[in-house]
This record gives structure tokens, C-alpha cells and sequence, in this order.
């Protein structure tokens, strides 16, 4: 049967790719903390139950038992939700998974706002800013559906560490099958002006999309740049918005620090002509419980909020 | 049959080493901790464990994970006594460009099965060998050495909770029993009265020894290696510094530099041993 892929969330849309992969490599198991059934394992479950291992709830031991499959020669999938992929074990990640550069892939739920009405405990606004200094580790935010199932082949074909951040919702509809997906390389969404360069990735592709006929009626034409690889990132693509365009605004569904808009202008800050970069994202704060639409629009995120900074407002 | 002699004999070689790591590298290494899981380190290297030096990458060898990974000079020497590397490498520990790092490293040391050296992490790290070399109907096996320190890490009882639950009988943890920590008495720190219990109500095969006589570690290992259904826990117990009379029982040899008096006492102490064997 087809996927809808405007029906499903990004979650359900990584299992779709991790079922595939599981035919591709006999070699690969997927563990869960008690998180095989909300993060997409559904499907794997069903074809291949003796390669899926809940481990109950214990994080630790799952990025371990990852780390220690890995080692034995074997290719680990582990899942839970962002707070807990990113902080409860990022020590696990740095030491244990990333420093003997391990065959893992760590697929990060609920990430952004889309722990939406759980609240701040579940939701993961901080976690490209603490993972993105672990060396050897790839960091990628797909931004719909359709674009997870590509980027997440990828990235469990990737042999070594990657981190993939995944929602939890239906999301919003950017992509289709034919979206094309390389590990480092950004991918421009329209290039019909040089007054701006936006770069954007997750959830907020989808906004700034719907920002974009907003600056357009004030006379804005601008590039719009997915970085869906935040680590390693497109530093050429960055270098050739500065030079194109000269000024730079990021959107993303994080904490305005240490996310994609700090890594653009760790690159920015490496070019030969000045340029301004202007970071949308959630200022440093704990958001709250409610829809995940709501937090998006009330924490930065709205297609005016972005309209606005991109026209300079 | 197992040749308890040259065992014994290894083991005050692999003891030397230890002494001379302390001794000739550069800053201090942790030669108590090392000394107290020597017998255990020597049984599975050199009878226990099937393994190929000349091919440390073998699929099939038996896995070993020094989860206490600070105590690597005992993980270095007997690599190197079994022929990964050199000997002379051994005293490039902890300097600039030396293969053999502060705590194993995997990727630099050959023979080293898995970084380690964070606490508390290796058991779940053997789980996961263990369970993928099921998966691939691999009949190897996975050995991992746990400090009694070590186990006041949250981790570690995760570790213990799920090796029986997921029946991984080819997993034996060996617990260097050996009563002190970094800051002083475990006992005194955070006391775990009943170890023992601890893993038998979770499910694990429990095995007391005398973690220093190489005929009930042995026997202990050969247990575990016919046990079927749960995995297997050594509790050895032993003595920090154990070989080296002023090392034992004190805790100031967790970390330091053997002067060269203690130096030359150290390896008399370990050439009377010897001549005893």
C-alpha cells in the first residue's frame, strides 16, 4: 500500500526505512527503552521481532548494549525521546559510541516542540547544542515525513554514529518520495533573490515556506536553504549565501543556541565579507504543555514572526 | 586440563609488568587496581579465552572488557605477553603518540575489545556483544571485570537487571572484589553488604572465589562456561596491590610512582614469589 506521507509522523515514517534496512543487513538490531512502540519500530517488530530488543525503561544501558553490538561487529539502531537521547545519555554517546566512532544510529523522538503537550520534560529544544560538539558524530533533522524515510536510510546505510531527530505528530507536508538526500549537503529550496539567505531545517522548513509569499509582497526575494545535515555541515553552501547575499536569517525548532543557527555562523565567520546572521528559534527558555502548532506559532515559529525578520521588521 | 603452574608464573610476570609500568612511565598509572585482578586477567588470557593475536579482529574469539579500565597495565601486559604488541610499547603508556592510552582505547590498542575506563558502562557493553553473538549463533563468549567501586554506578544495575531477563548465559561479569576506591574503604563510602545477593535475586549464577588462587578462578570460569540459561557473576575477592607487601591494603598505590627503592623491592618481592612456583 502507498504511504500518505501527509498522515504520519516523522517517527512512523523512520520505520518505515528501518524495516527496509533490517531486510538489507541481517546484521542490524534495534533497541528501544521502552520506547519500541512510540518510535517507529512497529513494522520491524512484525517482520524481524527477534532482532527488535526492548530493554525497558533504561536508557544507559540501551546506548551501551548499541555500543556493545557495534562492537562485536554488528550495526545497533537505538531510540528514545530527544531529553533523553541527547543529556541522560550523552556521556554514553560521547565516550561509548562517537569516540570509538561505533556503527549506531540514535534516533531522537519528541525532538523540538514536538513533546508538544507533555511539556518541557519531554520536549528536546537543547539537543543539536549538546550533541554537536561530540566529534565523529553526524547530526541530521529531516523535515517531513517523506524526507525522514531518505535521510533515514542513509543514515542507518552511514557506517558509524549519527544521531537523527525525529517528531512525534503528523507533520507538515514539504516533500515527497523524489526528495534527494546527500550526508553534508544542503539543499536549496528556491533561489529567486539575493536580499536574504534563509537556512532552515525541521519543522521550521515547513514555516518558512509559508512565510515566504509574506516577504515576497513586501519585495524580499531570497534564497531559502534546507540544511537537514546539521553535522557535518554545508560550510560551501553557508560561504556562498554570504557571498550571494549577504545577509543570512536561521530558522529551526531548538534553543537559539548552539543549534543550526550557531553552527551557520561558526562557518559564516570563516568567509572574507561581512554578513548578518539573524537566529529565529526559542529564546533560551523553557516553553510549556500545549498542541505542538500553538508552541511553534507562540515560541517563534510563525510564518509572520519569520516574514518579519526575514523583511527586516 | 588447566596448567595452574604456568599461570601462576604468568600471572608474576604479568605482575612485573605492572610494576615496571608504574615504575618507567612517565607520570603515574594505577598499579593497585591492576594488581588485584592479575590472576583474574591471566586465567581468561591465557587458558580461558579463545583468542588470536596474530588476528585480533577473529569474529569468533571471546570477547574481554575491563570495565574498571584504569587498571589497563594489567589489559596492556597481558596483550603484550600474549604477542598483540611489543613489550616495548608498554612504557609509551599515557605519552604523546603511545598506542596504549590513559584508559583502553579500542581503536589504537590492538587486542583491546572496548574502550573503556568511564565506570559503570562495561557490563551493558558485554550484554550487547553477548546478545549480537547469539543473534549470529556465535558460540563466543563475553568476559567482563567490574570494580566493587565500580558498582555504585546506576548503570551497572541496569546492566544487572537485563542480562538475566534476556538469558545471556555466554555473559560472565568477574567482580574484582577488592574493597577500596579511589577516596578510600568501599565498606566505608557506600557499603554493598550483600553483594552477592544483589545479582542472585536479579537472576545471575553467583560464584564466590578467592579472586587470587588460580585453581577456584579457574574452576569458577569452567562453571560459567556450562551454565546454561543465566549469565554468570564472579565475585572475586581480592587485594588491592596484591604481589607487592607495602602496596597491599593501601590505598595510596591506587595512582603513584614507585620510588626507586620500592622499585628494586617490588621486583625482589616478585623474583621470591617466583622462585616458590
Amino acid at each position: 500500500m502507498p504511504v500518505t506521507y501527509d498522515k504520519i509522523s516523522t517517527r512512523d515514517a523512520f520505520g518505515i526505512a528501518l524495516v527496509e534496512k533490517a531486510r538489507q543487513y541481517e546484521d542490524l538490531i534495534a533497541i528501544g527503552a521502552d520506547t519500541t512502540k512510540s518510535m517507529g519500530f512497529k513494522p520491524m517488530m512484525a517482520e524481524f521481532p527477534e532482532r527488535v530488543i526492548n530493554n525497558g525503561i533504561a536508557e544507559q544501558n540501551m546506548a551501551l548494549m548499541g555500543a556493545g553490538i557495534a562492537a562485536a561487529g554488528g550495526k545497533a539502531v537505538i531510540a528514545t525521546y530527544a531529553p533523553f537521547a541527547s543529556m541522560r545519555i550523552s556521556e554514553i554517546v560521547r565516550t561509548m559510541i562517537c569516540y570509538p566512532k561505533l556503527d549506531v544510529t540514535i534516533a531522537s523522538g519528541l525532538a523540538g516542540l514536538s513533546g508538544n503537550i507533555e511539556g518541557v520534560t519531554h520536549q528536546g529544544i537543547e539537543d543539536i547544542g549538546v550533541v554537536r560538539s561530540i566529534a565523529n558524530l553526524c547530526i541530521v533533522v529531516p523535515a517531513d515525513a517523506a524526507s525522514t524515510v531518505v535521510i533515514s536510510r542513509k543514515a542507518i546505510d552511514h557506517k558509524g554514529p549519527v544521531y537523527i531527530r525525529l517528531g512525534r505528530a503528523v507533520s507538515e507536508t514539504v516533500f515527497d518520495e523524489s526528495y534527494k538526500f546527500e550526508l553534508g549537503k544542503a539543499n536549496i529550496l528556491s533561489d529567486e533573490g539575493r536580499d536574504v539567505a534563509v537556512i532552515c531545517n525541521g519543522a521550521a522548513v515547513a514555516r518558512v515556506l509559508r512565510a515566504k509569499p509574506l516577504w515576497e509582497d513586501r519585495g524580499i526575494k531570497a534564497r531559502i536553504i534546507e540544511m537537514p545535515t546539521v553535522k557535518p555541515i554545508d560550510e560551501e553552501a553557508i560561504l556562498a549565501a554570504v557571498s550571494d547575499c549577504g545577509r543570512i536569517v536561521t530558522a529551526e525548532e531548538h534553543n537559539i543556541i548552539g543549534g543550526l543557527g550557531s553552527a551557520v555562523c561558526e562557518s559564516v565567520c570563516k568567509a572574507e565579507r561581512p554578513c548578518q546572521v539573524t537566529r529565529i528559534g526559542i529564546d533560551d527558555i523553557y516553553t510549556e504543555s500545549a498542541p505542538h502548532d500553538q508552541l511553534l506559532d507562540k515560541y517563534n515559529l510563525s510564518a509572520e514572526h519569520i516574514a518579519q525578520v526575514v523583511i527586516g521588521g | 586440563m588447566h596448567d595452574i603452574k604456568k599461570l601462576e608464573l604468568m600471572a608474576n610476570t604479568i605482575r612485573r609488568d605492572i610494576v615496571d609500568i608504574a615504575y618507567k612511565a612517565q607520570g603515574p598509572s594505577h598499579p593497585g587496581p591492576a594488581l588485584s585482578c592479575a590472576d583474574i586477567v591471566t586465567a581468561l588470557y591465557f587458558d580461558i579465552m579463545k583468542v588470536d593475536p596474530q588476528n585480533p579482529q577473529w569474529e569468533d574469539r571471546d570477547r574481554f572488557i575491563l570495565s574498571k579500565g584504569h587498571a589497563c597495565p594489567v589489559l596492556y601486559s597481558a596483550l603484550a605477553e600474549k604477542g598483540y604488541f611489543p613489550k616495548d610499547w608498554l612504557f609509551t603508556i599515557r605519552r604523546i603518540d603511545s598506542h596504549l592510552q590513559g584508559h583502553p582505547d579500542m581503536r589504537k590498542t590492538p587486542g583491546v575489545d572496548m574502550t573503556s575506563g568511564t565506570l559503570g558502562y562495561g557490563l551493558s557493553v558485554g550484554l550487547g556483544m553477548a546478545l549480537y553473538l547469539k543473534h549470529k549463533g556465535n558460540a563466543a563468549r563475553v568476559f567482563c571485570v567490574i570494580g566493587d567501586g565500580e558498582c555504585q554506578e546506576g548503570p551497572v544495575w541496569e546492566a544487572v537487571m537485563a542480562a538475566p531477563a534476556m538469558r545471556a548465559d555466554n555473559l560472565v561479569a568477574i567482580l574484582d572484589n577488592n574493597h577500596l576506591q579511589s577516596c578510600g574503604a568501599v565498606e566505608e563510602i557506600l557499603p554493598a553488604p550483600n553483594m552477592a545477593r544483589l545479582w542472585e535475586d536479579s537472576g545471575w549464577n553467583v560464584i564466590t572465589v578467592n579472586g587470587h588462587n588460580m585453581g577456584e578462578i579457574l574452576s569458577a570460569l569452567d562453571v560459567a562456561r556450562n551454565y546454561h540459561g543465566k549469565p554468570t557473576c564472579i565475585i572475586a575477592n581480592t587485594i588491592k596491590g596484591k604481589g607487592i607487601s607495602y602496596m597491599q591494603h593501601d590505598n595510596a598505590w591506587h595512582q603513584k610512582v614507585p620510588t626507586p627503592a620500592q622499585y628494586e623491592q617490588a621486583l625482589r618481592e616478585l623474583e621470591e614469589e617466583r622462585a616458590c612456583l
